[in-house]
């Protein structure tokens, strides 16, 4: 690359970012995963309140690979992974890009927190393989990615950072806005954190925890307060799923929302039987924004609109 | 109207029928949650800033915002009247102008901001000249310019000059920061 061009300032990011994304292919490569590639454009995305789609024709553009995935360890495929393209409509800020790299991995017979040591293996391989270190300088804070990963409940971060227990009494509104203006700018930053149970309501297509069914087995990992993965213990019962896509339909509707068909492909895997499993989500954009040392997607996307 | 998805820095808004101007602006979503868009708002009548967080079905107003190019023309008491080239006349009260009433000028163009028709701003150009009225005699031949001493300005207004400026000099004031910018003619 030349000098001149504007990109030019991004050939450091670019190489980083090639380091990574080879060390995530090692990573999986290594214990047994197949690489896997889904169809980015779709007829049915999965239902969720606030995840919209971006229309490509007659079709949508996938704002996760998650159902193709599913529909494969149904198949028989234990271990299956998945570098690529993933699109949602009015997500632009500091922390989104409308078009990003998703990173999702599944397993079968495993649960949230097999997949939680699975994530942390992965970051420690990458960070090293990328950096040379397990340790990152971001945004005036030293952050240790390894050993030590603190891992608080919905529960205990909200009572702490927003004085009240969603999972007690819900309250989607007051959630949302309190996650992100006073627990996620609290979170320790000193190293990665995990903020796990989820109430069940803001968990789609997680499985209820069985010792506590208010809650859903699901966590987010944190790191610098930027939230990189989203991991849960697959929901498997095909009754509960189609209970939960029908009342988010009648939620999207009442919102104004496109309301999306009923993927009946993933329904017939649900019904034909999916074995216990459990998957991920990682944004690979935030990963390499924040192993750059860079605060905003600016810094790591070369042909991202001003 | 502006929905949530409009709102982005710079823009200019309505809050309780005053008009705001987007000061800083990020898109945030928890996993899985709803959009919020965080803004902190400054109040551009009177300075003030808030912070607010806004959701994807909230809409705000458009304030009802218009720009004039219009000249000074006198002082009336406390009020300053300024006419475009129609000549129709606009009054500005001395507290919208805040220091910048020491530097008008008669017959200064300058940009005026209504809102609901009534101005909330004025907009001088970029440098103005003055004579300055009183001052201790000059060190001749220091040119140091900076080592300041006050001086006054037609109406009375005190800013910094250097040394070397006379009483009956002719200086340039930059509006945007309301200081001594260079000398144009001696006395």
């Amino acid at each position: 690359m030349s000098g001149s061009s504007p990109l030019s300032r991004f050939q450091p990011v670019l190489a980083l970012r090639s380091r990574i994304l080879r060390a995530i292919r090692q990573f999986f490569d290594a214990r047994g995963f197949l690489e896997v590639e889904t169809p980015v454009r779709i007829a049915a995305p999965a239902l969720e309140l606030h995840i919209d789609a971006m229309p490509s024709g007659d079709a949508w553009l996938r704002t996760s690979p998650e159902l193709h995935m599913k529909r494969l360890l149904a198949a028989g495929c234990e271990r299956v992974y998945q570098l690529g393209p993933c699109f949602r409509q009015g997500e632009r800020g500091e922390r989104h890009n409308p078009e990003f790299t998703l990173l999702e991995w599944y397993r079968t017979n495993a649960d949230y927190r097999d997949i939680l040591a699975e994530t942390k293996a992965l970051i420690a391989a990458v960070a090293e393989a990328a950096l040379g270190r397990t340790w990152i300088d971001f945004s005036r804070t030293h952050i240790e990615l390894m050993p030590v990963w603190e891992v608080l409940t919905v529960t205990e971060a909200f009572k702490t950072f927003a004085g009240w227990n969603p999972v007690e009494y819900f309250d989607a509104d007051r959630f949302d806005l309190d996650m992100v203006n006073k627990v996620e700018p609290n979170l320790p930053t000193a190293c990665p954190v995990v903020l796990m149970d989820y109430p069940a309501a803001v968990a789609a297509l997680a499985r209820r925890k069985p010792e506590d069914p208010r809650v859903a087995e699901r966590w987010e990992l944190y790191i610098g307060g930027i939230e990189i993965a989203n991991a849960f213990s697959e929901l498997t019962d095909p009754a509960e799923q189609r209970k939960r896509f029908e009342a988010c339909a009648v939620e999207r509707r009442a919102l104004g929302k496109p309301v999306y068909p009923l993927d009946e492909y993933f329904m017939a895997a649900l019904e034909s039987g999916l074995p216990p499993a459990a998957g991920i989500a990682l944004g690979v954009d935030r990963l390499v924004m924040l192993l750059a040392g860079a605060t905003s997607l600016d810094g790591v996307l070369p042909f991202r609109d001003p | 109207m502006y929905s949530a998805s409009d709102l982005r820095k710079g823009l200019r808004v309505e809050i309780d029928g005053v008009p705001y101007v987007i000061a800083d602006f990020n898109f945030v979503k928890p996993g899985k949650g709803a959009s919020i868009y965080n803004c902190r708002l400054k109040n551009m009548i009177t300075g003030a800033t808030l912070t607010r967080s806004y959701r994807s079905n909230d809409t705000l107003n458009e304030p009802k915002l218009e720009e004039r190019t219009m000249r000074y023309s006198y002082k009336d008491g406390d009020e300053y009247v300024f006419l475009d080239k129609n000549f129709e006349q606009l009054t500005v009260r001395a507290e919208v102008l805040g220091d910048n009433r020491f530097l008008l000028v008669e017959e200064i163009e300058v940009d005026i901001l209504i809102h609901n028709d009534v101005p909330i701003g004025v907009e001088l150009p970029t440098f103005v000249e003055k004579t300055i009225v009183e001052t201790e005699p000059g060190a001749r031949g220091n040119t140091a310019t900076n080592v300041l001493k006050p001086a006054k300005i037609e109406g009375g207004y005190e800013i910094q000059v250097p040394l070397f400026i006379n009483q009956g000099d002719v200086i340039r004031i930059d509006t945007r920061t309301g200081g001594y910018s260079d000398r144009v003619r001696t006395a």
